[in-house]
């Protein structure tokens, strides 16, 4: 099953042309929308206008080659190891939804645009990465649903209760979960479950590319951002107007930190 | 006036819903972030500003006392014992204050409040407690916290 591109044996009922055709909608809607939600909900203005605060109490000038090397360190903490969540779960759990992601997405480009005929022979690496990245965000996905989510954990709502919020993660989770079903009973040759499962993957995918407007899918642009104009913010001494850090030892241990907040 | 949460900055922790007094911050249900849910009732005791982890909560002063362009923001710094203070008038003047939060290990030299000694009647009638024990409404039916329902590190 983890060997066997799902999607050249998909191609004898679906064209080739039909799957590129569908995935470069997906790339298209994702973008056209993030750049929509940006100019509707005036993100771009609220950002730079931050930015332009923070210059006004800035104590000292970054230049460019500075700005350059905190991109480069935004990127390779905060977007590559999720450095910004103090909670290890939350963080491990992140890791694993992105890095799936990014494995079962990468993955599925390829073999759609390059092996996806019947007589395609797919290098087995690429269908593993693709069954791998699916079980990676099916880990960190649910990991993430049952025990992890904000208001779960601290203001005791049921697992069950879904909202608008929740479009991303759970259209996410079923997207990876409909296309491991998929794969299992397109190997064992079971042929109007491997249909079903394959049209529930579609509309999952359907749901979460088309759904950025109103799911929470552009933060993974706009933390970046935000990432990025904190380590400037710290750079150039605005610091949002906050005290610099003491310079005294750290010798007294966690007081009110050292619980995690249960209390509610 | 009251605080307000930067959504940018909060990650749901919750720690300023275990520590207002008043109860009144919450996680917001939609947003899944921390939100002060009665802001007339918060009496900006900063309690939720210096324990948010990311600094995500601020207060907006009263512009009587607080003209708008001003700033006061704190950094509490817990294992190093420190608090910081930075209050920027909107003439452009910043006043910076640290100070140590304790000079005792945590946990040693609390002060018991419950020993300390009952008001005498003279005591009660005096101008500074002359409208005790009636308007603390403690017979009243308020209702009670029980000491192992609060977090560690809260003492009273």
């Amino acid at each position: 099953m983890i060997s066997i591109n799902p999607f050249s044996e998909m191609s004898a009922l679906i064209p080739s042309f039909v799957m590129q055709t569908y995935v470069v909608v997906m790339f298209l809607l994702v973008i056209g929308a993030t750049l929509f939600d940006v100019v509707h909900k005036k993100s771009a203005k609220y950002f730079f206008n931050n930015s332009e605060k923070a210059k006004k109490s800035a104590t000292r000038e970054v230049g460019s080659g500075e700005k350059a090397s905190i991109a480069f360190k935004t990127a390779t903490n905060e977007v590559l190891t999720s450095s910004e969540f103090c909670s290890t779960r939350r963080r491990l759990a992140h890791l694993l939804t992105m890095y799936g992601f990014v494995l079962f997405v990468i993955a599925t480009a390829v073999m759609i645009f390059s092996y996806s005929t019947p007589s395609s022979v797919t290098p087995s690496l690429w269908p593993l990465l693709w069954h791998f990245g699916a079980a990676m965000l099916c880990v960190g996905g649910y990991w993430f649903w049952f025990f992890i989510r904000v208001d779960v954990a601290a203001e005791g709502n049921k697992w069950y209760r879904v909202m608008r919020a929740d479009l991303f993660v759970l259209s996410l989770i079923a997207m990876a979960t409909f296309a491991l079903i998929w794969s299992y009973c397109q190997a064992n040759g079971v042929a109007v479950w491997q249909t079903l499962f394959f049209g529930l993957f579609i509309v999952a995918s359907t749901v979460l590319f088309g759904g950025v407007l109103w799911s929470k899918f552009a933060h993974m642009f706009y933390k970046p951002a935000a990432a990025f104009q904190k380590r400037v913010t710290k750079a150039d001494g605005s610091r949002e107007n906050l005290p610099e850090p003491a310079d005294m030892p750290e010798k007294f241990g966690l007081g009110i930190k050292r619980e995690a907040p249960r209390h509610y | 006036m009251p605080t307000f949460v930067y959504m940018t900055r909060c990650d749901g922790c919750g720690h300023c819903v275990d520590i207002c007094p008043s109860d009144i911050m919450h996680i917001d249900k939609t947003i899944r972030r921390a939100v002060n849910i009665e802001p007339n009732m918060c009496w900006e005791c900063y309690s939720c500003v210096k324990a948010c982890p990311q600094n995500a909560i601020d207060a907006r002063g009263y512009t009587d006392f607080a003209p708008l362009g001003h700033s006061v923001r704190v950094l509490r710094e817990e294992e190093k014992g420190i608090i910081s203070w930075k209050i920027k008038f909107r003439d452009g003047r910043e006043k910076n204050f640290v100070s140590p939060i304790t000079t005792q290990p945590w946990g040693e030299k609390i002060p018991k409040l419950g020993d300390l000694e009952v008001p005498d009647q003279a005591a009660l009638d005096s101008q500074l407690l002359c409208f005790e024990p009636d308007a603390l409404n403690v017979e009243t039916g308020l209702p009670v916290i029980s000491k192992d329902k609060l977090k560690e590190g809260v003492y009273y």
